[in-house]
């Protein structure tokens, strides 16, 4: 069943410099009980789309199309967008202290969202958040419900949060980096959370991540972002085994591996990545693209000049390049 | 080995506990807890852990940007722990640092040329030389020297941490702490600052002690491994011993918790999810520091406190952790 459905999501704010193209034309949707992983590297526009998705982008021209089940989000009033934002759609961020309020407990805080959108009382709310913390693995929940975010780790931050997420059953849960300021091995125990209370519930959730690794562990399928477009989207298995776009790929080798045998020198994406305000014609990956430079002169020039559609390359397997490294299955998008 | 370029012994720091609303001090906090480490001229030594394990106190103390509370630093035959800064200032040049955010640690009010030259400059080289011998670091580390005279805020990120290695490199060090040197870079760029970072060890000589919680950015560039944990070094030996077969069980759990970019592998491997948050240095658990959190754990591991030694095989044969063999800190190590 298709949760969330988003087409031709472009996002631009106006800067005195210009206007900055943050999300340029993304498309992809989310199954009940599936995991998409949104990758990129900082700038490519994940965090972007995932707040058009909660209509948390002030002063931002957004167009194009956001479905939730089927309802159109775009174009919601503040009021309306507010029945579903924490209620259906529910989002963590990376940084759990900066998130949570220092003043209030974080009992106080999961219960928010649920006594707003359950009309509960302060009792039932109280009993809610006991509940959620026991729920995200918080030991003593009812002596901890009372006590302050600088009271709990970083690894127990999230969880709160995560608590917080939940508490009101979305159906939908947005994670926005969720462990990269945790060490690695709270993030494994954060990540085992996630997909467990997924499996539960059937949460539909969309990791943004720019750690691969992570991709690999959570994703079921997986969109690249580059320069706020999507370089390529497959299912997670497909991506890592034969990624068709060079940069894609690029990541993949530019990657130390802990399981890899020997110690070659990495092989690292030259340039760095475009910018936003005006975007080349082109492939926005052209100027740093091996396989565009190695082209002929006629494909080079188009690499540049002419701006790739997402071809599909097999089931669920997309890409944006001129020059894939996995032959067209012919049919467009 | 022969003699060792660097040698740390029992290296301690303590920082005074946070004081209480009433006034009262509290305990204080043991960030480094008997460190002891060589390394050789052109070797580089990875020191890992996570948050708060204390690596980043021990690579500011190396380089004196932290006093010791006790223990000793000899940098190529001298105590440099003691000594007062005027008289560290000769040894200086030798013993570089290269951070974490290059922009907090590049004055935006000072033209690159500045910032390379600075510490030319406090060695009392002339403007001139200075100025000219920066434009070829700006070359070495892969900038162009045209650039000399913009600011840090008109260059990427993977730019900035360049000039901050080019500044490493102004006085020809002989060792180099990185402390994170890449962990705020995109992974694309990353492995451009890791290139860099290998191709100038082996072009100059330099030594490193590198400094990341990233095990597999260490793995791709050290000889040798450090995993500290709680203030001490639980296991210290050869890349491919301590990563191939983890001796200590922090160590690998540590690594079973990286996630590895291969979904298949991934789904495949078996992994320690270890319980709980690293405790707090301010209140370690008695006996050996990981016992909270360790699979293995019994009584011994709750009352006493563990030793750094030799294990498996070849370790005793070669004479220990100075000569490069591989020792872990735990009762009931895998042998």
């Amino acid at each position: 069943m298709t949760l969330l459905d988003v087409k031709d999501l472009r996002v631009a704010f106006d800067t005195p410099r210009g206007t900055v193209r943050a999300v340029d034309g993304i498309s992809f949707t989310v199954e009940a009980g599936r995991t998409l992983g949104l990758v990129g590297e900082s700038g490519s526009g994940k965090s972007v789309t995932s707040l058009a998705v909660m209509g948390l982008h002030r002063g931002a021209a957004v167009s194009g199309s956001i479905k939730l089940d089927g309802q159109e989000l775009t174009g919601l009033g503040e009021r309306e967008l507010g029945v579903v934002r924490g209620r259906r759609i529910a989002m963590i961020f990376q940084d759990p202290l900066s998130s949570l309020h220092p003043f209030y407990t974080v009992g106080e805080q999961i219960a928010e969202h649920y006594r707003v959108h359950f009309r509960a009382g302060r009792k039932a709310g109280r009993a809610r958040a006991v509940e959620m913390l026991a729920e995200v693995g918080i030991p003593e929940p009812a002596r901890r419900v009372d006590e302050y975010p600088h009271q709990f780790s970083g690894g127990m931050r999230q969880r709160v949060m995560i608590a917080m997420a939940l508490a009101c059953e979305p159906e939908l849960l947005i994670a926005d980096e969720p462990t990269t300021a945790l060490d690695v091995t709270v993030q494994a125990q954060i990540l085992d959370l996630i997909a467990r209370i997924q499996q539960e519930r059937g949460l539909g959730v969309v990791m943004i991540t720019h750690d691969l690794g992570v991709v690999a562990r959570v994703a079921h399928e997986v969109l690249v972002m580059y320069g706020g477009r999507a370089a390529e989207q497959a299912p997670v298995d497909r991506l890592f085994a034969q990624p068709a776009h060079p940069y894609t790929r690029g990541l993949l080798d530019s990657l130390p591996r802990l399981d890899d045998a020997d110690d070659a020198p990495l092989r690292a994406i030259p340039g760095s990545p475009p910018s936003l305000i005006a975007p080349a014609p082109g492939c926005s990956f052209a100027p740093r693209c091996a396989r565009t430079i190695a082209a002929s002169a006629e494909e080079h020039a188009r690499c540049l000049a002419e701006r790739p559609a997402l071809d599909p390359l097999g089931t669920g397997h997309w890409a944006a390049c001129h020059l894939p490294m996995v032959p067209s299955s012919g049919k467009a998008l | 080995m022969g003699e060792p370029l660097l040698s740390v012994r029992d290296l301690v720091k303590t920082f005074p506990g946070r004081r209480s609303r009433a006034g009262r001090a509290g305990a204080p906090i043991r960030a480094v807890d008997g460190v002891s480490f060589d390394l050789g001229a052109g070797e580089t030594l990875g020191l890992v852990g996570e948050s708060g394990c204390g690596k980043s106190t021990t690579g500011r103390m190396i380089v004196r940007l932290l006093d010791p509370t006790s223990g000793t630093v000899t940098f190529d035959g001298t105590e440099i722990g003691g000594l007062s800064q005027a008289q560290l200032r000769p040894h200086r040049r030798h013993l570089q640092m290269v951070f974490q955010d290059p922009y907090s640690s590049l004055n935006p009010r000072q033209t690159v040329a500045r910032i390379i030259s600075e510490p030319l400059l406090v060695q009392g080289t002339g403007a001139a030389d200075a100025r000219k011998r920066a434009a070829e670091l700006m070359e070495l580390v892969g900038l162009i020297p045209e650039h000399l005279d913009r600011y840090p805020h008109e260059f990427s990120g993977g730019q900035a941490q360049r000039i901050g290695i080019a500044r490493s490199l102004a006085t020809s060090p002989r060792l180099v702490i990185a402390d994170e040197p890449v962990s705020a870079l995109d992974v694309s760029i990353q492995a451009q600052v890791v290139n860099l970072m290998e191709q100038l060890q082996r072009e100059l000589g330099l030594a490193y002690v590198f400094i990341a919680h990233d095990l597999s950015v260490v793995k791709r560039v050290c000889d040798r491994v450090a995993v500290m944990y709680l203030g001490r070094i639980v296991e210290i030996g050869d890349k491919a011993e301590v990563y191939g077969r983890p001796a200590h069980p922090y160590t690998k759990a540590l690594l079973s918790a990286v996630p590895l970019p291969d979904p298949a592998a991934e789904r495949a491997r078996e992994r320690i999810v270890l319980l709980g948050d690293p405790p707090s240095p301010a209140n370690p658990p008695a006996g050996c520091g990981f016992h909270p959190r360790c699979p293995k754990a019994q009584e011994v591991c709750r009352t006493e406190r563990p030793l750094l030694r030799i294990v498996g095989a070849g370790g005793a044969a070669s004479g220990g952790a100075a000569a490069g063999g591989r020792q872990a800190a735990c009762h009931f190590p895998e042998e």
